[in-house]
């Protein structure tokens, strides 16, 4: 038998094997599968206008409001069902900035050094003096960021610096390789050599940090929906809370689900993020797992 | 994970004792910026940011001239006014800017338009009728006097922030102490027991907290420890300290302090106790595998010896790596804590500046928190320096 057993370390199995061998990473994506498909799904079942009824207003948990209701009547359950929509689009979408700054800076960096070079981590040094809450934080109130895509693309505009460092130096140890150096001889121009050469290379891990941007971006969101410093209009899970905090549902026994439901699912989607880039790391980087 | 790099250290042969010389330069810089500052500010009457400032620059080239430390401050220089210039123009730049505004509102209550200027003036510390240039020397040389105007409530915004300020500080600092501190510790035990029961638990609740946004977990407590299981009064905790305790050096008067800061420190303790001890064990591990390790082993050394002096000195070097740059996140976080707890720190001040569309305020605590960012990133090079001896030899820059 033992002759016969396979010896580890090397890849026999398919994408599928690899992704389901970390039991952590098969359950964040269970969780995150089922947010989305709420989010997707939930708009098409249920009334997205959410019908508030003034005579039951911070209702107890009951057959009709399986979570209760909110100060203006409103179902908790359904607003917590619908309320996904705009955190997961701003997530990704800040993210997918983020992550394309990053990238398309960081590699250009590397490859081209030089006054290039310097002067983008320069720059890198610069933005992240000042803390990127604090200035989307000022920015949220002198503008009316009333919509989400705006949103998305301020917070991805300010993250970037952080993940653009480390995509440099992977592009730093990348370049010496011998296939760049053949691209190079082909005369094949930077653009095709960084782009189609270099980077794909590294797809892994740019999967891995764009979900980390996109727990990040979250942060970030959520945290000026909370503050009240992004326009309350709609349902989602930071306006949830927000409005939770301001009527004061947590000094109220019914009104605890009002203000814990978001939290949960909030915390639930971060927590599935982040555990389902254990999955991805196990495919991208088989080797962290034996260490 | 925010921020979790694998900082690659390479095998150095590891140092006994930081080297009498670096120590020595150290305190011989910490005694000169000392002295610099109060010699500016109580006798050439200079802000005391000015004076920080140049005494740091004084201090640093008297003491590191030539290492890449000159370099770094030069960059923090550059830093400050790049943010100080930036938030300038933000400020007059923007559509419907608070100087317009605020003229706008006051003529809109019946000022005559001249006097309505003279006030804004005076609250954004410019003159409407001159150039925008000379607007922008006129507040960069407030700036380097130490005058940030006056907040709406005709507060020296100086004054305002030093009533805030020493509150972030304190609990971000407390909190950041004892979370590097728990973490050193789990992250080397989980290291010396891979696979055992602590790594496994700690690895999934640190995760799981470090998942969950900072405020959340916040609100979290409050409705919990609170309101469910009334742990504590929140009408008692909130704030900084009890109204009618007297701010001193008293026994008392710190332990009011702590009571107040406890919140908030838990809630920054707890998210980011699980980063620390994970980069932790990452880099003990690597130190663990290295051939000095080994020869000390063979040497005999005992246990502890190795552990503190060969793994742990090592081991440290990435965790200091990530201080600096967790220094911003941290205080930028700070802002949700503090609003959820109602400390009456920084964050606090800024989100109530907002609110009331204070743009002096605004502008100077914008500046405040970059410069405090700025000052944790050197001191974490000063230390960096003191513990790896390849940065102070080399003279330049480790490439990241």
């Amino acid at each position: 038998m033992s002759a016969l057993a396979p010896t580890p370390g090397i890849p026999r199995h398919g994408l599928f094997y690899r992704l389901t061998r970390n039991k952590v990473g098969v359950a964040g994506f269970v969780i995150v599968g089922l947010l989305l498909l709420m989010t997707v799904l939930a708009p098409l079942f249920l009334d997205s206008t959410i019908p508030g009824d003034a005579q039951a207003t911070w209702q107890a948990p009951s057959a009709d409001h399986w979570l209760g209701t909110d100060n203006a009547g409103k179902d908790v359950l359904h607003q917590t069902l619908l309320g996904g929509g705009t955190v997961i689009y701003v997530g990704l979408g800040a993210a997918a900035i983020t992550t394309l700054i990053a990238v398309v800076l960081g590699s250009l960096a590397a490859y081209l050094r030089g006054p290039i070079d310097s002067f983008l981590l320069q720059t890198t040094d610069i933005v992240m003096t000042v803390p990127q809450i604090v200035l989307l934080a000022v920015l949220g109130s002198f503008f009316q960021l009333t919509s989400p895509t705006v949103l998305a693309l301020l917070i991805g505009c300010l993250s970037w610096p952080i993940l653009m460092r480390s995509i440099r130096a992977q592009v730093l140890s990348l370049k010496e390789r011998e296939f760049v150096e053949a691209a190079k001889l082909l005369d094949l121009g930077t653009s095709r050599v960084v782009f189609v050469e270099i980077v794909p290379n590294m797809a892994g891990y740019i999967l891995i940090n764009f979900i980390i941007a996109v727990t990040n971006a979250i942060y970030a969101l959520v945290g000026m929906y909370v503050l009240g410093l992004a326009p309350l209009a709609g349902a989602n899970w930071g306006i949830m809370i927000r409005k939770a905090w301001t009527y004061g549902a947590m000094s109220l026994p019914e009104g605890t689900l009002f203000m814990m439901a978001p939290v949960a699912m909030i915390a639930l989607l971060q927590l599935g993020l982040i555990m389902l880039t254990r999955s991805l790391e196990e495919v991208f980087n088989p080797r962290l797992s034996e260490g | 994970m925010v921020g979790i790099k694998t900082a690659t250290v390479e095998a150095a042969a590891p140092r006994s004792t930081p080297t009498l010389n670096g120590v020595l330069r150290l305190a011989g810089w910490l005694a000169v910026t000392v002295v610099v500052v109060v010699g500016l500010w109580q006798f050439a009457g200079m802000g005391w940011i000015s004076a920080l400032l140049l005494a740091v620059f004084i201090a640093s080239t008297l003491l590191y001239w030539g290492s890449y430390l000159t370099k770094r401050i030069a960059r923090a220089v550059l830093a400050i006014f790049i943010v100080a210039s930036g938030v300038f123009f933000m400020v007059r730049l923007l559509p419907g800017n608070p100087v317009d505004v605020y003229i706008a509102k006051l003529t809109a209550e019946g000022v005559p338009y001249e006097d309505a200027a003279a006030q804004a003036a005076a609250f954004y510390s410019f003159d409407p009728g001159t150039p925008m240039w000379q607007q922008y020397l006129d507040y960069l040389w407030g700036l380097v006097n130490g005058d940030f105007g006056t907040t709406l409530s005709h507060i020296p915004v100086l004054e305002k922030i030093g009533h805030h300020l020493p509150w972030t500080l304190f609990s971000v600092g407390l909190a950041l102490i004892i979370s590097v501190a728990i973490g050193l510790l789990l992250g080397m035990v989980m290291a010396y027991r891979r696979g055992g029961l602590i790594d496994h638990s700690v690895s999934a609740i640190g995760s799981t907290l470090h998942a969950i946004p900072n405020y959340l977990l916040a609100l979290i407590i409050v409705v919990i420890g609170g309101v469910q299981l009334r742990l504590f009064s929140l009408s008692d905790i909130r704030g900084t300290y009890t109204a009618g305790q007297e701010p001193g050096f008293s026994l008392v008067f710190l332990q009011d302090a702590l009571y107040h800061a406890s919140l908030p420190i838990l809630a920054y303790v707890l998210t980011t106790v699980g980063t620390w001890a994970l980069i932790m064990k990452a880099s003990t591990t690597q130190a663990l595998g290295e051939d000095y390790v080994m020869v000390a082993r063979a040497r005999g050394l005992g246990g502890g010896r190795i552990g503190a002096m060969y793994v742990g000195r090592n081991a440290v070097l990435p965790l200091v790596a990530q201080i600096a740059t967790q220094a911003g996140f941290v205080v930028g976080g700070a802002i949700f804590v503090e609003i959820i707890f109602a400390y009456n720190g920084i964050g606090y001040a800024l989100y109530n500046a907002l609110n009331d569309r204070d743009y002096s305020l605004i502008q100077g605590l914008l500046l405040i928190i970059t410069i405090t960012v700025v000052f944790a990133n050197l001191l974490a090079d000063l230390s960096y320096g003191l513990l790896d001896p390849r940065i102070r030899t080399s003279g330049k820059e480790v490439d990241s």
